[in-house]
């Protein structure tokens, strides 16, 4: 406010040496901009609020929603393991281990791709590519997760049960401990497929945030680790990384928060049966893809289950994502270092 | 002895360095590889079913031949349109908030670390939100509705990207304007939101390019409507729904028909992302 003070009185003064009369004028002038000013701040201040009634309104209309469900299971309702709507007999386990499995493999597959994207983008890559290669993983990241759905059922499905789940089953199937993983039919649908799909659609964002944070690095550091004799790859193993350690995480993060909370590119692909998964290629379900395929003909009880499974995977995402944003906002206060 | 040790020593480090970066450099192919198998499979796939009736012609009936996507097209366009319309005002607004006093409060800090969130959170929750809060209550699918759950997509973008923007701007400029004995909506208003324009714009058109391939927030807001409509306060044809109803079916026609509406939709969005690029790279070298 002491800001708009000194303003009028800096406005006010060329006038009195013009002419006297203006004087009262120049502080009506004043007066008016400070109420426009006031009513300027509450007006955007009141935009830049609805984002947050939005957040609580999106919490309270779910849990209100999924009230009914809560009540009927209580807690018990995330680790039931039972999707029976015509006996109403509703639990999580399966979408929530659906929704983890797909994303947890999508994590292992993109995480070190995205590592080496960024790492190749950022320390070898000739300069006047990187700015082409990096237009093209954006645009990666701009292609809608339908696309990736489509691609995944028509192109993606069929070769992947012929080249890969056939020759793993023959090898893998019988071994012990592991043969049951790569049991089951291989048609190409369910977990593995859809966690592979979904790998290439996080790995741009994961790809970006790396790269990003791996250039907040100070050149200073770069510099002398490489004037101490290191190797490229070490610098960016022992000075780079640690450095930008919860940055990276951070990247992670946000991509596992797209991955659990994706539903186009997993619908499509993970076989939507609502059977507890036994091994990597047997089809299952996630929460969003559960939503997605049962909620336009959900009535009653059954629709408030599924407000209750929204409810959970916005929690979960809503966590991680998060942390995800608290550890990059850390990585790049440092930049000043 | 200890110099051959040394040159063992070096060779290992050498041999590690050129494997990580050969293996960075061939994560790299492969992300490249991917994108253009994408886009080699939607050009095949979709060419194929690109011609004038798609634009002319109204989704066809289970099992029959022939028809387009018209409804489909109007309807997408008219609910992004709309969407793009109520977010351009409340997102730029919002945006001018953080930056003009988003460092003195703890509520602006705690908007923008919300709005951060919002961007990534799961599309298909924020489609039920709709639901819950506009379908459910008017008893009824819209446009309308279809076009709010789009909003609530495209608002954070716009805010942060014009947060961001407007940092950009130069203090001097401000300092100038306030110098002057200008207020400060004006200051915001006519100097730097005027400044930080291309930028702006670079925001929309990211948001628009984002809402333009949403599904999930549309399958129980906007439903889908088989014939063509204009009528916004009533279940609505749009692309992304129509291609994933379609893509799911058994029949040909329709199959062919949801590849053409994907060649379609991610055109439209990577072109409005490539535009955003230009529209920022003026601004940057100007």
């Amino acid at each position: 406010m002491s800001m708009e003070a000194s303003m009028s009185s800096s406005t006010a003064q060329p006038d009195t040496v013009m002419t006297e009369s203006n004087q009262p004028n120049m502080v009506e002038v004043a007066k008016r901009q400070r109420f426009q000013d006031i009513v300027f701040h509450r007006l955007t201040q009141t935009f830049s609020l609805l984002v947050l009634l939005a957040l609580t309104g999106i919490i309270a209309s779910l849990f209100i929603n999924a009230w009914p469900a809560f009540q009927k299971f209580g807690i018990h309702f995330i680790w039931r393991v039972e999707w029976d709507i015509v006996n109403e007999e509703f639990g999580a386990a399966i979408s929530i281990v659906g929704t983890l499995a797909s994303a947890g493999i999508a994590m292992l597959i993109a995480v070190p791709l995205a590592f080496g994207i960024a790492v190749f983008l950022t320390e070898t890559c000739p300069t006047w590519l990187r700015r082409p290669l990096g237009t093209a993983i954006e645009l990666l990241a701009a292609v809608p997760s339908i696309i990736y759905g489509m691609f995944g059922l028509f192109v993606f499905a069929p070769l992947f049960a012929d080249y890969l789940q056939v020759p793993l089953q023959k090898i893998l199937g019988g071994m012990p401990l592991v043969g049951f993983l790569f049991g089951g039919s291989t048609n190409g649908m369910g977990i593995l497929a859809a966690g592979i799909v979904l790998a290439f659609m996080v790995l741009p964002f994961i790809a970006a945030v790396m790269r990003d944070v791996f250039e907040v690095t100070p050149p200073i550091l770069r510099e002398s680790a490489y004037g101490l004799g290191c190797t490229t790859w070490e610098v960016i193993r022992n000075v780079v990384l640690p450095y930008t350690q919860k940055g990276v995480i951070g990247g992670i993060m946000l991509g596992l928060g797209r991955a659990l909370g994706e539903t186009m590119a997993v619908t499509f692909v993970i076989g939507n049966a609502n059977r507890m998964p036994t091994s990597l290629f047997s089809p299952g379900t996630s929460i969003a893809s559960t939503l997605a395929n049962e909620f336009g003909e959900a009535a009653d009880f059954h629709i408030s289950t599924l407000f209750a499974l929204a409810f959970l995977l916005f929690v979960i995402t809503f966590v991680v994502l998060a942390m995800a944003k608290l550890l990059i906002n850390r990585t790049e206060k440092a930049k000043g270092i | 002895m200890l110099t051959n040790f040394n040159q063992q020593l070096y060779a290992r480090r050498r041999r590690a360095n050129s494997q990580g970066l050969f293996l960075s450099m061939c994560a790299m192919a492969l992300g490249l590889a991917v994108l253009l198998w994408i886009l080699f499979v939607l050009f095949s796939n979709g060419l194929a079913a690109l011609d004038w009736n798609l634009l002319t012609k109204d989704t066809p009936a289970p099992g029959s031949e022939g028809g387009g996507l018209r409804n489909a097209i109007v309807g997408s366009l008219m609910m992004v349109g709309l969407s793009v319309l109520v977010s351009t005002p409340v997102g730029i607004l919002a945006g001018v908030y953080l930056t003009e006093y988003g460092d003195q409060s703890k509520t602006a800090g705690l908007t923008r670390f919300v709005t951060d969130i919002m961007l990534s959170a799961p599309s298909i929750v924020l489609g039920l939100f709709v639901y819950a809060i506009a379908v459910a209550t008017f008893g009824r699918f819209s446009g309308y509705a279809g076009s709010l759950a789009l909003s609530l997509i495209a608002i954070p973008v716009v805010m942060r990207t014009t947060e961001n923007m407007l940092r950009l701007v130069p203090g001097s400029l401000r300092e100038a304007a306030f110098a002057l004995g200008a207020p400060r909506w004006k200051v915001s208003t006519l100097v730097t939101l005027r400044a930080a324009k291309s930028g702006v714009i670079t925001g929309l058109l990211l948001a628009l390019a984002r809402i333009s391939g949403e599904t999930a927030p549309l399958l129980f807001t906007a439903l889908n409507n088989q014939f063509y409509s204009t009528d916004m306060s009533k279940p609505m044809a749009n692309l992304p729904v129509v291609i994933f109803q379609f893509a799911m079916s058994p029949y040909e026609n329709w199959i062919r028909l949801a590849w053409g509406g994907a060649l379609l939709v991610t055109m439209a969005v990577l072109v409005l992302n490539i535009l955003a690029r230009v529209f920022f790279r003026e601004k940057v070298s100007a």
